[in-house]
């Protein structure tokens, strides 16, 4: 059957498909969508783990035990679990393990746009590249089965543009079947038990394992050479395959499926067999320096970007200017004198219960340490209230570090309710067994939200929607050590500032749990009523637009006094969270109570 | 060789990603390879949203290169100037006559450009713009979010080799029963407007 599947779509169906049975996964841009798809499907078992670490050591005990399994996570991901990839590479496993890893080239929603294949070559895991949905689907199948030959774990490397492109897929929907006996465990201490006595002798496996795999590339199926013109010769991989047919219709091509280890001999035939070599590929120059190695001329980012993704007319835009195409390639671009226009960048959500906390640290001047969530785009204008930002975790441990450097004033690290239990906790741990002063504050919405709602420890749910137990972040608080914890409702403006000020007079470790779901989940929009500002009483002060919530806009009516523009609420936009209300000094935003007063009458 | 790129931009929430699943069904269902590629932004909604969407007999590229596009169906007027210099220089362009003012502009330190400034850039740019009222139609079927399927109406009025039925038939595949009425009905009076632009 034929379906358009997103390259995510399409993993999960290939899981399945070729008999994975445990897949375990953090949720991560551009990656989530592929234990979404998968976890719903018959006879397989899949879970959201609170890391990428913690998610590749179970896929790693399910392939130890005998199970076909999966590890999923973003790029950056692979940093968290990193330790898990090397040992697993030495230990190898029972039953085939693949471990997805969707990079995002031009970080459309990442830190940085580190390029992973680095990490195959690092740890000796070879590395398959898919270049659209439908290989994508195949090469879990294919990783699956390189990975039970050669006892290896395997590094499936997609790319947002791979993940979240969608294209027509060949599905079997048919998978093997569930042999009916209870796997038994195999133990092998000297296979498994790392210790230095043990690895020693197998680290020259891992490398005799190399070795093979390299021979196998040559003749690997998807490595696959398309000879045409023989004046040009290009070496792709993934979605830059797409760019180099568009671009060059007539060039040869050797496109890799594998990028590590490379097939060193198929490499110098094709090399013979044209007159110039390049390598198009996105960020690194991974294959290009691979192919150096060789002593082979060839040329790759002394014409292409390392730096975000490439399309055709970067592609094609490039060769021009190094002479691969006549300058008569160009393609002509509309007439666009159009000068500055407003941005308009993702924004903190009508609702979004972190603006209230945001406000509040605003108004009491604190530098706030930052994490990965929804709320760092608190630091945009007109918030302006989160000051760095770095990866998974960081908030924690960094606005410790800054106390300890002896600055007189109280950072206060921010949190998210996911990302503090990724790897929040053991920073949080740190500030109260090292006597530290640090504020943190735990926002918790209820969901991981910049992600798409997925549940995490916190939720009391499963990636199924089962009931489980809800881990309490003040119990988790106090059994660490901390004495000062408080909870308050993130709506709750007055009360957000009484706790943070009460935790700003003692000097000790202090935890504040910001509580309230997010205004998007099905459950609390059915509770929206959108507030109404009482043009009577506006003066037009502009206090509610430093809120900064897109809800709130300009009326075309001036107030007659002041001559600034009074406040307006989109009907279409307001979730009646109430913060705007609590701001405005003069009252003129009527309370969810007040409305239905001023209804009644 | 037949080749249609069609760029589609909004702001989140608009229902973008809607009709380019539907622009997608179509071009299957007509017989071309197909591929769509989404760009969504960080938070979930308030952000630029393209959507990619390639008919061909082969596609390569799941992306349209600048200047390449033969359709741009923008469903706000801000992020149609924003993305004109994807249009091919001979592309249509529908714009829908619906303006959502950026964080910056409803706080007051950016303008939002006038109706003639983004007329006029639009008409440097493309022989062939079209200003529809998608947001006032849909509104007048009592549903303001359907404007995304309305303006994908107007946009099929311009693709004659696509028999009205592959349209029609794309809408269940996509739609919720029982939204599909409304939604066939909004399609329709799109195209029916496209006629009279």
């Amino acid at each position: 059957m034929k379906r358009l599947l997103s390259g995510n779509e399409a993993v999960a169906w290939g899981a399945w498909e070729s008999g994975v049975r445990i897949a375990a996964a953090y949720p991560g841009t551009p990656s989530t969508e592929i234990l979404e798809t998968l976890a719903p499907m018959p006879d397989v078992y899949a879970e959201w783990t609170p890391n990428e670490k913690v998610a590749l050591d179970v896929a790693v005990g399910a392939a130890y035990a005998g199970k076909r399994a999966m590890a999923v996570m973003k790029h950056v991901g692979l940093n968290v679990a990193a330790d898990s990839f090397f040992y697993v590479s030495m230990t190898g496993t029972e039953a085939a393990l693949v471990i997805v890893c969707a990079d995002d080239p031009f970080m459309h929603s990442s830190q940085n746009e580190q390029d992973n294949r680095h990490y195959a070559k690092f740890a000796r895991v070879p590395c398959l590249e898919p270049a659209d949905s439908q290989e994508a689907r195949d090469f879990v199948g294919v990783a699956l089965d390189i990975s039970e030959q050669f006892d290896t774990p395997v590094l499936l490397r997609l790319t947002t543009r791979i993940s979240h492109s969608y294209g027509v897929v060949e599905l079997k929907g048919t998978r093997p079947p569930q042999p009916t006996e209870k796997p038994t465990y195999h133990v092998d201490t000297a296979k498994y038990v790392m210790v230095p006595g043990n690895a020693r002798r197998r680290h020259p496996v891992v490398e005799e394992r190399v070795a093979r795999l390299a021979e196998f590339a040559e003749t690997f199926a998807h490595n696959r050479v398309e000879l045409r013109d023989s004046s040009l010769g290009i070496v792709c991989n993934g979605v830059a395959y797409q760019y180099a047919r568009e671009v060059f219709p007539n060039a040869s091509i050797l496109k890799l499926g594998m990028t590590y280890p490379i097939p060193t001999k198929l490499i110098r035939d094709f090399a013979s067999q044209v007159e110039r070599l390049i390598v198009i590929e996105e960020l690194d120059p991974f294959i290009e320096e691979e192919i150096r190695q060789l002593g082979i001329p060839v040329e790759g980012k002394s014409i292409f970007p390392i730096c975000g993704e490439l399309d055709q007319r970067i592609v094609r835009e490039r060769a021009i200017e190094a002479g691969l195409l006549p300058s008569s390639a160009h393609v002509p671009v509309v007439n666009t004198n159009k000068g500055p226009l407003p941005p308009r960048p993702p924004i903190l959500c009508p609702g979004c219960p972190h603006r209230g906390v945001f406000h509040v640290t605003n108004k009491l001047k604190l530098v706030v340490n930052g994490d990965i969530g929804c709320y760092t785009l608190a630091f945009l204008p007109p918030l302006g209230a989160l000051h760095t930002c770095g990866c998974m975790g960081a908030s924690i441990g960094v606005a410790h570090g800054v106390a300890k450097a002896g600055v007189a004033q109280r950072n206060v690290a921010v949190i998210g309710d996911s990302t503090f239990f990724h790897t929040g906790m053991p920073a949080l741990l740190n500030v109260a067994y090292n006597q530290g002063n640090t504020i943190t504050i735990i926002l918790d919405n209820r969901t991981t939200a910049m992600t798409g709602h997925q549940e995490n420890p916190g939720t009391g749910r499963t990636l199924q929607g089962a009931e489980t137990p809800a881990a309490d972040f003040e119990a988790l608080a106090h059994a660490m050590g901390i004495q000062r914890v408080h909870t308050v409702d993130s709506y709750n403006l007055k009360e957000v500032e009484t706790a943070l000020r009460d935790c700003l007079a003692a000097n000790e470790p202090a935890v504040v749990v910001a509580r309230r779901e997010c205004a998007l989940l099905p459950e609390v929009k059915k509770g929206w009523i959108p507030l109404r500002v009482d043009e009577e009483r506006c003066n037009g002060c502009g206090l509610c637009f430093r809120v900064g919530c897109p809800a709130l806009v300009k009326s075309d009516v001036l107030d007659a006094k002041t001559g600034k523009p009074k406040a307006r609420i989109d009907p279409l936009l307001c979730t009646g969270c109430e913060i705007c209300a609590q701001v405005c000094a003069r009252q003129a935003i009527l309370f969810r109570a007040q409305l239905s007063e001023a209804e009644g009458e | 060789m037949t080749k249609i790129d069609f760029l589609l931009a909004g702001v989140g929430g608009q229902g973008t990603i809607l009709a380019s699943d539907l622009l997608s069904s179509v071009g299957l269902s007509v017989g071309h390879d197909v591929k769509k590629s989404e760009v969504h932004g960080m938070a979930q909604r308030g952000g630029s949203v393209t959507s990619h969407v390639r008919w061909a007999d082969k596609v390569y590229s799941p992306l349209i290169g600048r200047g390449e596009a033969d359709f741009f169906l923008a469903f706000e007027k801000l992020e149609a100037v924003r993305h004109i210099e994807m249009l091919h220089p001979n592309g249509v362009v529908l714009v829908n006559d619906y303006a959502i003012s950026p964080l910056s502009v409803s706080s007051g330190d950016d303008e939002y450009p006038d109706d003639e400034r983004i007329k006029t850039v639009l008409a440097a740019a493309t022989p062939n713009y079209y200003w529809v009222p998608g947001m006032r139609l849909a509104e007048e079927l009592g549903n303001a979010r359907v404007n995304n399927v309305v303006m994908l109406g107007s946009l099929s009025h311009f693709l004659s080799g696509v028999p009205l039925e592959a349209w029609l038939q794309a809408i269940p595949e996509r739609v919720p029963p029982r939204f599909i009425e409304l939604n066939r009905r909004a399609f329709l009076l799109g195209r029916e407007a496209a006629g009279k632009l």
